[in-house]
């Protein structure tokens, strides 16, 4: 029982497959979680994929920031398991406050669907330890919330600390603060981003493979941290 | 329960709307910014702690957002704000 990875689908989630089959093809094995689970099936990290979770009602991301599996994500998180957050699942991090800040609607108002550059900016998280450090990869982009916002003391803290982890190369198709493209938790551990690494695992079915690191690095996390607590 | 995005935060949508005024041919609007109404049907004697936590935990999204709560009731005297 190694490498198992989990996937949370919500009602209206729509990556979830695509999440799940990075996994696989990253090595890993997909657990399938459902919104309505209180617990996470032993799995020794979580994903959650982008979609329009609960219609997107109220805000993106506030309905299911407090579905019942979202309890022992917060725990588990909390005890350093790494959380992954795509698009609306990154919006559902900020919303259950794992992450700083929040996504506005883009400020051209238009839903964007592109292919983006981004820049790899922080290797250290279990989410990037596969890239090489300052790495420039190109992935989908598919978001009309994707303007990401903070107040100014935070994106100080934010840069100062490394924890922006992907940047725009190019000004942010959003219009997001400091064409910031994804950010992580204080410790590392959890980590949004609006882009979709999922949708470019392989060139038969996306821009490339530009996006599988991501899916082999908290693979090779995890298998890495159960050998070692193994030979204890 | 108003919900209004905060001053600082870029209104994408407000702005849109107040293009749409002034391609109209309506003068005189400066700016308009575009939130949310909440009307709660609530019993009588919910307190305003418990309002205060519906909001910050729910309803608005103190990130980006700025709420206020405006008791309107049968009773004289029940009518008042309070800012979020």
């Amino acid at each position: 029982m190694t490498g198992r990875i989990g996937v949370i689908t919500f009602p209206g989630t729509l990556d979830d497959v695509d999440a799940a089959r990075a996994v696989r093809l990253a090595g890993g094995e997909a657990v399938r979680l459902w919104h309505g689970d209180d617990d996470l099936r032993g799995v020794a990290a979580v994903i959650l994929p982008g979609g329009f979770s609960y219609g997107d009602y109220l805000r993106a991301g506030a309905i299911a920031a407090f579905a019942p599996v979202m309890r022992p994500v917060l725990d588990a998180a909390r005890r350093g398991m790494p959380v992954l957050g795509i698009c609306n699942g990154f919006q559902i991090l900020c919303e259950a406050g794992l992450l700083p800040g929040a996504l506005v609607r883009n400020a051209g108002l238009r839903f964007v669907c592109r292919e983006v550059a981004l820049r790899v900016e922080n290797r250290s998280t279990p989410w990037t330890s596969g890239y090489r450090s300052g790495a420039e990869i190109t992935v989908p982009l598919k978001s009309g919330e994707g303007r990401y916002v903070a107040d100014e003391g935070t994106l100080a803290e934010l840069e100062a600390a490394g924890r922006v982890v992907f940047r725009y190369v190019d000004p942010a198709p959003s219009g997001a603060l400091h064409d910031i493209a994804g950010v992580c938790s204080a410790d590392g551990r959890v980590v949004g981003l609006m882009p979709h690494p999922e949708h470019a695992v392989d060139p038969l079915t996306g821009p490339g493979a530009d996006g599988l690191a991501v899916f082999a690095s908290v693979f090779a996390s995890v298998v890495d941290a159960e050998l070692r607590e193994d030979r204890m | 329960m108003d919900v209004m995005p905060k001053p600082e935060i870029l209104d994408p949508q407000g702005k849109a709307v107040a293009g749409a005024m002034a391609r109209l041919g309506f003068t005189g609007v400066h700016d308009v910014r575009q939130g949310k109404h909440f009307e709660l049907d609530v019993e009588d004697g919910l307190d305003d702690e418990t309002l205060h936590r519906i909001a910050t935990m729910l309803l608005a999204n103190p990130v980006i957002e700025d709420w206020a709560v405006r008791w309107v009731g049968d009773e004289p005297g029940t009518d008042g704000e309070t800012p979020g």
